[in-house]
């Protein structure tokens, strides 16, 4: 075996220009293949990393104005929803419903103050199911629980900015801070994934109601569902949209009144063009690395043109046409292989430096995590380029081997 | 004489180019001993090299029979062939053939390369012939930095290392002067003394003058086969018998 491969880097050693010439076609594929495929993954993260907040298969419903008259009502009415339409989601959907919330949203932001620090930020009135819809990440205490809505607690949890913002260094749980005047007890702060610098606090649907005069009213409703397939998803937004539609007397073509959005739709249609993306990636890519290909048999059989004289002689004394197609083809194998390599390495390293660059900066801007993040060709990947690469080389080199193994000592001998 | 290491029958070649046929050799019947040195003469378009490349199982024949060593050789693949070559063969050529970026050692060693043999033991066993060809202090030099006679003489330790029945030699002394066309024919018989069979195909009359028994080729049948006249090679014959003891 040593034996062997001796016997082939001898020749390589030979005509070191040349392999390394050749070599590089390969390498330049197989690095363009894994640039791509790394930038593919990049965008795809950056992707994901949008979905990170929320249920993957999530349905939010909002409610606005009417565009349309209909059963004997004005365009332009206000449509609301209550508590009563969230029980009644919950009764029908139960079945079909892994979580649902109902959402109170107060409009703009709202001036919350502790002791002499102060700051306008967003309040939302939600129920404990909620952080399974809109997820968050809690540092400290609890999420708003059940306790909570029954006894109309004046909890509230806070998001890192603003206890950053109202406590500086000191501890929020337990303390007070004024909302409206009216005193509200810190018992938990959290982190939101996608964006750690929002600045919100989540308080009991029940409590935001009667403090800031909700009365039964909700803003919008947040629903998990259990469907796993995007049509599951679609099946059951049709139905709650049908049946918010008739509760509210709202024309079915008027698509303003009632506002669904499907995350699960979203989610798989972005994974949809991502799974396109990297198969057009890895197209290009093996394009690429079959123009390398391409040059490599080109220069093979032209070696073994050279080489007829040398490959007849070996034949005279005692080469078998095997020995003959093993050289050609180990030769081939070993140039793409080494080259290829080369191209592997270089790629990745390309890939692993970029992604460090992003990830510095992506600690003082989430922008950039949001469309190109940690660009990276996994292990599987990388096995995946060395077997076309081998494959590449057996390819390139058939053909010159199959020459060279047909080549007639007298013929060659005689060619003086 | 010792039993023949070589026979040949009734041989018939033709070369079939297009709608014409050349019929190159057209019956020859031919019989080698062992240990024998033989020349083949002939001017070109004899036949003589077609002979060789039959001899040397490099090429079919069409019709008769060649038994080599007493196996007869028919037509076969080329691995088994190549295997035949190996065993039984060697090959010494006019223009050398020596493979241009392999050192004088590894261009010895090379049939055994085939043969399967360590690098070590094949590496040992060159550098035992060449030393023996006088030629030990050039072992890592390539073919490109050695004189011609010298390149002829790693041709001959290649072309013996593999311990080999029958040694076919083209031309041989075709592309060097005089002095070392003498030089290399000493040799040559050094290595048919040590009983191994040599066929020259030459077309000088002295260097056929050296060996033991001419076959003249014709327009592909033998024109003459005879015994050289022992006068006329007492001058080899006397290097001949000094040289023996260093073979043996």
């Amino acid at each position: 075996m040593i034996d062997y491969l001796q016997e082939i880097f001898s020749t390589l050693k030979q005509n070191k220009l040349r392999a390394i010439m050749t070599g590089f076609s390969v390498a330049w594929g197989i690095f363009m293949l894994i640039i791509l495929l790394g930038s593919g993954k990049g965008l795809e993260n950056g992707m994901e990393f949008n979905f990170k907040g929320t249920s993957k298969n999530a349905l939010w419903i909002w409610s606005r104005r009417t565009q349309v008259a209909h059963d004997g009502l004005k365009a332009g009415r206000r449509i609301n929803f209550t508590v009563a339409d969230g029980e009644m989601l919950q009764r029908k959907f139960e079945d079909d419903m892994d979580n649902f919330s109902g959402r109170f949203h107060l409009w703009g932001d709202f001036a919350v103050t502790y002791k002499n620090e102060y700051g306008d930020f967003r309040i939302e009135g939600v129920m404990p199911e909620f952080k399974k819809i809109q997820l968050v990440e809690m540092q400290k205490g609890r999420y708003i629980n059940e306790i909570d809505i029954k006894e109309f607690r004046k909890s509230v949890i806070i998001s890192e900015a603003v206890q950053k913002h109202l406590f500086k260094e000191e501890v929020p749980m337990g303390k007070y801070i004024r909302i409206n005047r009216v005193p509200f007890m810190v018992v938990g702060t959290f982190q939101d994934p996608e964006d750690k610098d929002r600045k919100q606090l989540y308080m009991p649907l029940t409590t935001t109601q009667r403090v800031f005069n909700g009365n039964n009213r909700l803003t919008e409703m947040a629903i998990s569902t259990n469907a796993t397939t995007v049509a599951e998803n679609q099946r059951i937004e049709d139905e709650v949209r049908n049946l918010l539609i008739e509760r509210h007397r709202v024309a079915p073509e008027d698509k303003q009144a009632i506002g669904i959005w499907n995350t699960l739709e979203s989610f798989k249609q972005a994974q949809g063009v991502f799974a396109g993306i990297r198969m057009f990636v890895w197209v290009i890519g093996i394009m690429t690395i079959i123009a390398g290909i391409v040059g490599v048999s080109n220069i093979m059989i032209i070696l073994v043109k050279e080489r007829t004289k040398e490959i007849g002689i070996r034949k005279a004394i005692g080469a078998s046409p095997f020995s003959i197609i093993r050289l050609v083809l180990s030769e081939s194998v070993l140039i793409t292989a080494l080259a290829g390599f080369f191209g592997l390495v270089a790629g990745m390293g390309l890939l692993a430096g970029v992604s460090a660059i992003l990830q510095q900066v992506a600690t003082e801007n989430q922008d950039v995590q949001r469309a190109f993040f940690n660009p990276s060709a996994d292990l599987g990947v990388a096995l995946w380029a060395l077997a076309i690469l081998v494959t590449a080389g057996l390819v390139a080199g058939y053909i010159p081997a199959r020459k060279a193994s047909a080549i007639r000592p007298i013929e060659a001998l005689h060619d003086e | 004489m010792s039993q023949s290491i070589i026979r040949v029958n009734q041989l018939h070649k033709s070369y079939v180019t297009g709608s014409n046929s050349l019929h190159v050799l057209k019956g020859l019947d031919i019989d080698i001993h062992q240990g024998e040195m033989v020349s083949i003469m002939g001017s070109s378009g004899s036949g003589k090299s077609t002979l060789l490349n039959i001899l040397g199982i490099l090429d079919n024949y069409d019709a008769g029979e060649y038994h080599l060593n007493d196996i007869l050789i028919q037509k076969m693949n080329e691995r088994k062939a190549a295997a035949f070559r190996n065993k039984y063969i060697g090959f010494i050529f006019q223009s050398f053939n020596l493979i241009s970026f392999k050192n004088a050692m590894e261009n010895v060693a090379l049939p055994l390369y085939y043969q399967g043999v360590s690098r070590k033991k094949r590496n040992a066993k060159a550098l035992e012939l060449l030393d023996r060809l006088g030629l030990k202090e050039w072992w890592n030099h390539l073919p490109s930095e050695l004189s011609g006679g010298q390149k002829q003489r790693i041709a001959i330790a290649r072309s013996l290392i593999s311990e080999p029945k029958v040694i076919l030699a083209d031309e041989p002394t075709g592309a060097l002067d005089t002095q070392t066309s003498y030089e290399v024919m000493d040799i040559l018989k050094e290595v048919n003394a040590s009983g191994i069979t040599v066929i020259i195909v030459t077309h000088e009359n002295d260097i056929a003058d050296m060996t033991q028994r001419i076959i003249r080729l014709k327009d592909g049948i033998i024109e003459s086969n005879h015994s050289v006249d022992l006068n006329k090679t007492e001058s080899g014959n006397k290097v001949f018998t000094q040289q023996k003891s260093i073979m043996s």
